[in-house]
Formats: C-alpha cells, sequence, structure tokens
C-alpha cells in the first residue's frame, strides 16, 4: 500500500481553513446515531472526549488508571507553547511553526506543524476559559516566559504544574459530558486489542481490571490516545503505569508505525541513585531560564567533586565550564533539548561528571539567587526546587542541582496522515501516541500544545468527514470479529499466565532498557545496533520461558498487567533498534555516530533520509516493511541547525 | 538497612483481611517508600508469592494515584508530601513500619492497599467544572484577573485528589477535598455564573457519597500533602449557606 499524507492543497497558511470547509459534516440530529471509542484520558484523550460529547456524540472512554485525572499528562511541569504574541517581542503563527520545524531538524510535516502553530492560540483562551489558573503579571494578564529553542517568550504555565491544571481543566470538561451522560467513562480498564471490520477499526478489546473480566466494545471509530513508549527504556521520566500496548495491538492489527527511534532524552533529570531506581524525575526545562548549566574544567576538580574532597560552591569561577553558553552565544543554556543533552553526555565523557557516580553536571542558581533574590526564585520553581530536595536531600537554593540526561518523550508513534487517521481507517491516533508534529525532536512546552490542539481543534472536524462518509448504520458485537478478537486476547492472557519461571518480569524490563539505553539512547553505532537486535531477540525468547507471572485472571493482578506491557515493550524494542540501524543519518534525537559535523552536531542527510519510516507489522517474528513517506519542504530552507 | 513491614492483605472488599509482617532487607536510604515495597514484591514473585498490591503511578508527587497509611499517617510522617516522594532515609535501621490502606466507608477497598475512589470522581461530574464548550470563548486577556486572586485560586487547585484529608478525618470527610474545587472556581471570574448551583450540587453529591461531616479539627490540612488550606472549607461553607439561604432554585439539573 501506499502512504497517502492526505495533506491539503494551497498555500500553507491557508490549507487548514480550506481543508475545514471541504470536510464533511454529520448534522446535529444524526451525531448522536454515532458511537465513538477513546482510549486514554490524558490531555488528548479527555479534551477530544469532552468535546466529541459536547458536540452530540456518544463516547465511550477508557483509563487504565482510577480515575481519568491520573493520566501522566499531570506531570508534564514546564509550560505550553502559544503564538499569541502577547510580549510584543516578535512571535507570530509562521515564527512558531519556523522554531517547530527547525526545533524538530526538520523532520516533520509542514502542514501539520503550520495547523498546530495556527490553533495554538485558542488552545490558550479555551484553557483560560475553564477557569486554569495560568500565571499572571500584576496587572491582571496572561504571564509567559521563554524555552528551549526559541528566541521569544511564548510559553503560559502555571507555577511548575502545567500539565497538571490543563489536564484538570481538560478533567473538569470531561465530567461536565459524562453528567450529562454522553460520556460513559471506564476507569481501570485497560484495551488489549482493537476490532478490524473489512479493514475498518470498529471496536475494542478491554479487560476489566479489577474483575479480570475481558470484554468487547463496538463504535463507529476507535481514538487512541495512550502516549508514548518511553518505558521501553525501564528508567525514564514516564509514569510507572505509561505503555505502548494499546498501541501496539494497534500496530499489529495493520497500523504502521512511524519513526520509532526517534526518542527525546531530556537534559535535566535528576542523576540515577542505584539498582533499586523504579523512575527518573524530571526538572522542567523552564529552570535553563535561570540556571546555569556547568561542570569542572578540567578531570581533576571532577575527580575530587565525586569523592566529596571539593564542594561545589568551592570551585573557582575560572575552573566552571559553562559548556552551554560557550559553545552557543546565541541560545546559551535554551539549546533545545537533543543538543543539551548530548553536551552533557560528552562532559561526562570527558571525565568531568559529577556526583556519587559521575554521572552528572550542575545546573547553577546562585547567579539567580543573587539576581533576583531568593524568593523570586522559589515563586517561579519553588515546587520543583522542594521536589529535588525531597528526592537528594540537597537543597538546590544552597548548591548546584546535579542534572543528567533521561528519556522523557517519544517523537515516534502510530502513524497518521493530516486527518489523524491511522493506516488502518476508523482507528485514529491523538498526542504522543502518534508520531506527527515533532519531528526528530520535540521543542519544550510543545507536547501540551501537541495534545490538545489534536484533541480539541483537529479531531473534531476530522472525525466528522470519516463519520459522514461511513453512515450511522449501527455497530454490533454480535459480528464474529469480536469474539474472534476477544479469543485472541484470552488465549495472550492465558499464556502468560502460564509463565511459572524464575526471573520476575521487573528484570527483563530492566534488561530491555539497558539494552536500549547503551545501544539505542544517546548516541547509537552500527555495530550496537545489531549487537542490541540480538540481545532482544534471545531476551524475547527468554521471556516466555522463563518468565514468572503470579496469580489468575480474574482479579486485580497487577504482576499480569506488567508481564503484558513488557511483552509488548520487548517487540516494539526490536523495531526502535531496525529503525535506528536504518536511519544512517544523524537528525535531533536521532544520532548516528557515523553521522556528526567536524562540531560533533547531529548531521543530517537530506538526500537520502527526508521521508518518515512508516513500518508495517508483517506477523509474527517476521522483519516488518518499511514505507516511506517523503517529506517536502516549501515554507522552509532546509539547512544544518544552527544554535551558536 | 533492615526492616520490618506490617501491611495490610486483604483480597477484596468482600473478604475479611488481616496485617501479615515482611522483612525488608538490604534496604538504602536513597530508595523511594515505594522502590522498598518494589523489592519485597520482587522477593515475594521469587517465591511465588503474591505482591503486595498498592496504587501507584507518577511516582513524583502529582497523580495523586498513591496512598498508603504509614505508621499513622496518609502518605507517611513527613509533611506536604506523597508516599512516593517519602524516601527510606526518614526512617531507621530495624524499624517496623505499619502500612495500611485509607480507612473510609465512601473508599471500599480494592485489594490489599488499595481502595476505590471513585466518590471523588462522582463529586467532580456533579458540578466541578465551568459550562462552556470548545469554542466560542474570549480571548484569554479579555478576562485580567489580579494576581493575588488567580494565586490564591492556583492554590486550591493544586489538590491532586489522593484522598489523604478524608483518611485523616476522624469522620471520613470530604470537605477539604470538595473545597478545593469550589475555592478555585469560587475565586475566578470564571467561575461566578454557576457559583451556587455549583456548591450546592457538589455538596449534595458528597453527601450521598457517604462521607462525613466536618468538626474542624484540621487533621485534613495537617496531612494534605499539597498543604491545601482549611480556609477553603470556610469558603465553601459561606458559599453553601449563601446559596441554600437565598439561591435554592440554582442547582445543576440532572443530566444537564
Amino acid at each position: 500500500m501506499t502512504l497517502d499524507a492526505k495533506i491539503p492543497q494551497g498555500p500553507l497558511a491557508e490549507k487548514w481553513s480550506k481543508h475545514k470547509f471541504d470536510l464533511k459534516l454529520v448534522n446535529p440530529a444524526n451525531k448522536r446515531k454515532y458511537d465513538i471509542i477513546i482510549v486514554g484520558t490524558g490531555l488528548a484523550g479527555a479534551s477530544a472526549a469532552a468535546t466529541l460529547g459536547e458536540l452530540g456524540y456518544n463516547v465511550k472512554a477508557f483509563c487504565f488508571q482510577d480515575s481519568p485525572r491520573r493520566a501522566h499528562s499531570i506531570a508534564a511541569q514546564g509550560g505550553i507553547n502559544a503564538a499569541k504574541n502577547y510580549q510584543n517581542d516578535g512571535d507570530s503563527v509562521f515564527r512558531l511553526f519556523y522554531d517547530t520545524i527547525k526545533g524538530g531538524d526538520y523532520r516533520a510535516r509542514e502542514a501539520n506543524v503550520h495547523r498546530l502553530a495556527e490553533v495554538s492560540v485558542n488552545i490558550i483562551d479555551q484553557c483560560v476559559a475553564q477557569g486554569v489558573p495560568f500565571a499572571r503579571e500584576y496587572g491582571g494578564l496572561l504571564d509567559n516566559r521563554s524555552f528551549g529553542g526559541s528566541q521569544v517568550s511564548r510559553t503560559f504555565y502555571a507555577r511548575g504544574q502545567t500539565g497538571q491544571q490543563l489536564l484538570l481543566g481538560a478533567y473538569s470538561a470531561l465530567n461536565r459530558q459524562i453528567h450529562a451522560g454522553k460520556v460513559k467513562m471506564y476507569t481501570r480498564h485497560e484495551m488489549l486489542d482493537v476490532v478490524t471490520i473489512d479493514g475498518h477499526a470498529k471496536g475494542i478489546v478491554t479487560r476489566n481490571m479489577l474483575t479480570g473480566a475481558i470484554d468487547t466494545h463496538a463504535g463507529h471509530a476507535v481514538l487512541l490516545c495512550t502516549g508514548g513508549y518511553s518505558n521501553v527504556f525501564y528508567l525514564s521520566t514516564n509514569a510507572i503505569g505509561s505503555n505502548v500496548t494499546a498501541a501496539w495491538r494497534a500496530h499489529k492489527r495493520g497500523a504502521f508505525f512511524g519513526n520509532p527511534c526517534y526518542t527525546q532524552i531530556h537534559p535535566t533529570c535528576i542523576p540515577v541513585t542505584g539498582d533499586h531506581q523504579s523512575k527518573l524525575t524530571l526538572m522542567s526545562e523552564s529552570l535553563r531560564n535561570d540556571g546555569r548549566v556547568w561542570a569542572p574544567k578540567t578531570a581533576e576538580i571532577a575527580e575530587q567533586l565525586r569523592k566529596g574532597t571539593l564542594k561545589a560552591d568551592q570551585v573557582k569561577e575560572d575552573d566552571r565550564d559553562y559548556f552551554l553558553e560557550r559553545k552557543y552565544p546565541a541560545f546559551g543554556n535554551l539549546v533545545p533539548r537533543d543538543v543539551a543533552s548530548r553536551n552533557a553526555k560528552e562532559m561526562v565523557e570527558e571525565g568531568k561528571g559529577v556526583g556519587g557516580s559521575g554521572f552528572a553536571v550542575f545546573l547553577d542558581f546562585a547567579d539567580a539567587i543573587k539576581r533576583l533574590g531568593e524568593e523570586t526564585v522559589k515563586a517561579k520553581y519553588g515546587n520543583l526546587f522542594d521536589m529535588y530536595y525531597q528526592i537528594t536531600n540537597e537543597n538546590p537554593y544552597k548548591q548546584p542541582m546535579r542534572i543528567y540526561p533521561a528519556v522523557h518523550y517519544t517523537m515516534g508513534g502510530l502513524w497518521v496522515d493530516y486527518n489523524l487517521s491511522t493506516t488502518v481507517p476508523g482507528l485514529y491516533a491523538l498526542g504522543e501516541c502518534n508520531f506527527s508534529d515533532h519531528g526528530a525532536n520535540r521543542l519544550g512546552a510543545s507536547a501540551l500544545m501537541q495534545g490538545l490542539s489534536d484533541g480539541y481543534f483537529v479531531i473534531p472536524y476530522t472525525l466528522g468527514d470519516y463519520l459522514a462518509k461511513i453512515g450511522p448504520k449501527k455497530v454490533d458485537t454480535n459480528h464474529p470479529a469480536f469474539e474472534k478478537t476477544k479469543q485472541d486476547v484470552i488465549a495472550h492472557v492465558n499464556k502468560l499466565l502460564s509463565l511459572k519461571g524464575t526471573k520476575t518480569t521487573n528484570e527483563y524490563h530492566r534488561e530491555l532498557g539497558h539494552i536500549m539505553w547503551e545501544y539505542c539512547g544517546m548516541a547509537r553505532t552500527e555495530e550496537g545496533l545489531k549487537k542490541a537486535k540480538g540481545l532482544i531477540q534471545a531476551l524475547k525468547a527468554d521471556f516466555w520461558k522463563n518468565a514468572i507471572v503470579t496469580g489468575e485472571n480474574e482479579e486485580v493482578n497487577a504482576s499480569l498487567e506488567r508481564a503484558g506491557r513488557v511483552a509488548d515493550f520487548i517487540e516494539l524494542g526490536e523495531l526502535m533498534i531496525d529503525d535506528a540501524l536504518m536511519r544512517k543519518e544523524s537528525c535531533g534525537g536521532h544520532f548516528r555516530v557515523e553521522s556528526q559535523t567536524p562540531d560533533g552536531e547531529a548531521l543530517r542527510d537530506d538526500e537520502n533520509f527526508a521521508f518518515v519510516a512508516a513500518w508495517e507489522f508483517k506477523g509474527e517474528n517476521q522483519p516488518e516493511e518499511l514505507h516511506k513517506e517523503q517529506l517536502t519542504f516549501e515554507a522552509v530552507h532546509l539547512s544544518q541547525r544552527n544554535y551558536a | 538497612m533492615n526492616l520490618t513491614l506490617k501491611v495490610w492483605r486483604q483480597k477484596n472488599a468482600q473478604t475479611a483481611g488481616k496485617f501479615v509482617s515482611y522483612k525488608a532487607e538490604n534496604i538504602s536510604p536513597d530508595m523511594s517508600f515505594l522502590e522498598m515495597l518494589d523489592v519485597v514484591n520482587e522477593s515475594l514473585t521469587h517465591k511465588g508469592d503474591e505482591p503486595i498490591n498498592f496504587d501507584h503511578d507518577c511516582r513524583e508527587g502529582i497523580c495523586g494515584m498513591c496512598s498508603l497509611y504509614i505508621n499513622g499517617h496518609p502518605h507517611g510522617p513527613k509533611r506536604g508530601i506523597t508516599t512516593c516522594q517519602l524516601h527510606m532515609r526518614t526512617f531507621h535501621d530495624g524499624e517496623t513500619i505499619t502500612i495500611e490502606p485509607w480507612r473510609a466507608e465512601a473508599f471500599p477497598i480494592v485489594k490489599d492497599l488499595a481502595v476505590d475512589r471513585s466518590a471523588f470522581d462522582r463529586i467532580q461530574q456533579a458540578g466541578g467544572y465551568v459550562s462552556v464548550n470548545t469554542g466560542g470563548v474570549p480571548d484569554g486577556n479579555a478576562i485580567p484577573i489580579p494576581k493575588v486572586i488567580a494565586d490564591e485560586a492556583f492554590n486550591s487547585a493544586t489538590c491532586i485528589g489522593c484522598g489523604a484529608c478524608v483518611a485523616a478525618c476522624k469522620n471520613a470527610s470530604a470537605m477539604l477535598f470538595v473545597s478545593a474545587k469550589i475555592t478555585q472556581l469560587g475565586l475566578l471570574p470564571q467561575g461566578q455564573p454557576e457559583r451556587y448551583r455549583r456548591v450546592q450540587s457538589m455538596v449534595a453529591q458528597m453527601d450521598e457519597e457517604g462521607f462525613g461531616s466536618c468538626t474542624n479539627t484540621g487533621a485534613c490540612e495537617a496531612e494534605c500533602p499539597k498543604e491545601i488550606k482549611l480556609t477553603n472549607i470556610a469558603r465553601m461553607n459561606n458559599d453553601y449557606f449563601s446559596a441554600k439561604l437565598f439561591r435554592e432554585e440554582e442547582v445543576h439539573e440532572q443530566g444537564h
């Protein structure tokens, strides 16, 4: 099959307006005849469920947590971008579009990104109207701050917990529709498969995590809003429950997977302390507005710091290397995430890492506290400083934070066209679950923007077109396809429950994470990736022989839930390796050691790799087939990214 | 460190539960409390025993999923943090730690240490929102809000819905939780049109769920991991009485 991104004709800035007019509508009386299934209730899922409910569709929403409010969007800290230009500092829709394309290292689709920049302004208005308490100036108007990869202040925020406030806004809109009877909410339900009839998605199979009941649900369309797959690395900033299972099972039912190797390593996370570590904690990128990143100038000084014979505040100014400010004077500490991360890694490799393990550099607020006063710093970042203190037992007001990169976000995801439809008609992917808008690297404060854009302002239009075309004929779970898919799920669950080996699924997960981080993390080589492929295949074979899964299906069973997710992560890991091997260029977060500039920056190969990789599942243990969506750029000129 | 855990084990809401003792060995002070439980669960799994079930997700203090009543305190002995942010350096070698689920009639046991907090969702569904549809809203800066009001509303909005306030309260009252949302929206101009309907609808649902009344002890405020203030309850009472005295007709219609 050939990939059709369905990008509308016409000038870039008019595509979305024109497309909205061209899309078919469902009349208000007919909307109630359609059933929509939405999986996941983060920013994308909750906003889509609320909006589609308001429009009059019947929505069934599912989440694995005990409440839709707990989706991992809640943990986003720094902020949300919008091209409001409230600061009169030269921002515009085109500039936000341009920054996002450039930040993504020219591997995103122009038309999608322009639409994202266009609707960004509506998102802020919507959230304010819901009562989201954004930060404000004394005059009562909205405040902004700056974020990496941009030279304007366009980030709206609510202290260091913007994701929480935006999600609670979307959750409140969702609650209103639940109360109105337009959305039926299923909590503690995990989606385990997609049901297709004649190639169209018509429903899902779920497991009730309280009773173990395997149920089928029918609808005219299925929206996957299930987030990213950073937890394939075991340690990441994602919530423990974040997983790829819904997206992966959809992939196995025909949805192509786009750019799986594009992962974002966030530069400022709290370093690992030991093997017991279950997750990593992010320190918001907003901290780089006021914090200065440095490492000691020499390995000798670093050695003393590691041993504790020298304290950070005793290191003389001349002995400090503010390496981001030195190498990138124009952007300084606010270079994009991929650039900041690679530079921190370089420092560590040169023996200049600090902290007990040596895997850390400093993020120092001494200057900011001197300039602004401790109270102002506290007002801006108080909750982050508290979080750092709780975890490390070190006071960041008195000594610099120790930070190191960690996996944070996945730009890859299910391939979608301009309408957010996967390659399975009727199956849509929204938010981090899709691959669409961030290219090979996402800019800070753009994830929240994309999740809400997809849910509030894109899918309500594009879904109507599909529904109008297929008509409102009822979909019934009595169709044999439902029973068949359900039996597949039951067989899979039983196979997992039969595992009574010697290693816990957590141990397999950690091993997978080690492989991925070592060979498919911040730097990737052909040799390493080939080795990793063998290691993962061996791990997979061992998992299905030696894993331990306790308990039974008909009860609350975290062991079973975990096992299913780890099994899917292992399969995804292999695809990520294949994708990273195939893409011999470096771009954004995907750094192939063989492809770098003389300064050690990511070197793209536009002639051979200016495409989206979309992988098609061909059967268990079969190599996947690569499809290419060529990227064409009309509005921006491709150039080597330069933040100096 | 080596510790003894006394953990509440209960198969489900229909079955009686009991305390079971476990050894937690070679615990690092840098571990979080939940990572310590992970270690215990790994060793139980290796023995083929059923791991201890507890709710958790983000492990950075914001999703509100984790709970646990530790040595008589919701989220453990330290103030202003959730269980996932509690680190083992808070405890000392050889200590016995008692771990219980939230105890409240409105929060039935799911399994072991996990409880069903869906009552909280139903209270929010009863009216915890501003009734605006997507689209057709004014420009964000068309609604100026004094910074002090925005900040105050934000403080209430930081509630994570974990239920520690209910667990801490001798009456199992949910008033701190309910009042936080009522205060957030009651302070902001966006929340004014439905202010008195909202408070009546949410309080009615709170009562229906079987939560107790507030007797001004303040345990909720002391144990709240987000340090939501008792003044929220005062504001809610003020709005509630004002509504009941003068605006009783303004309630959310069922199925509105």
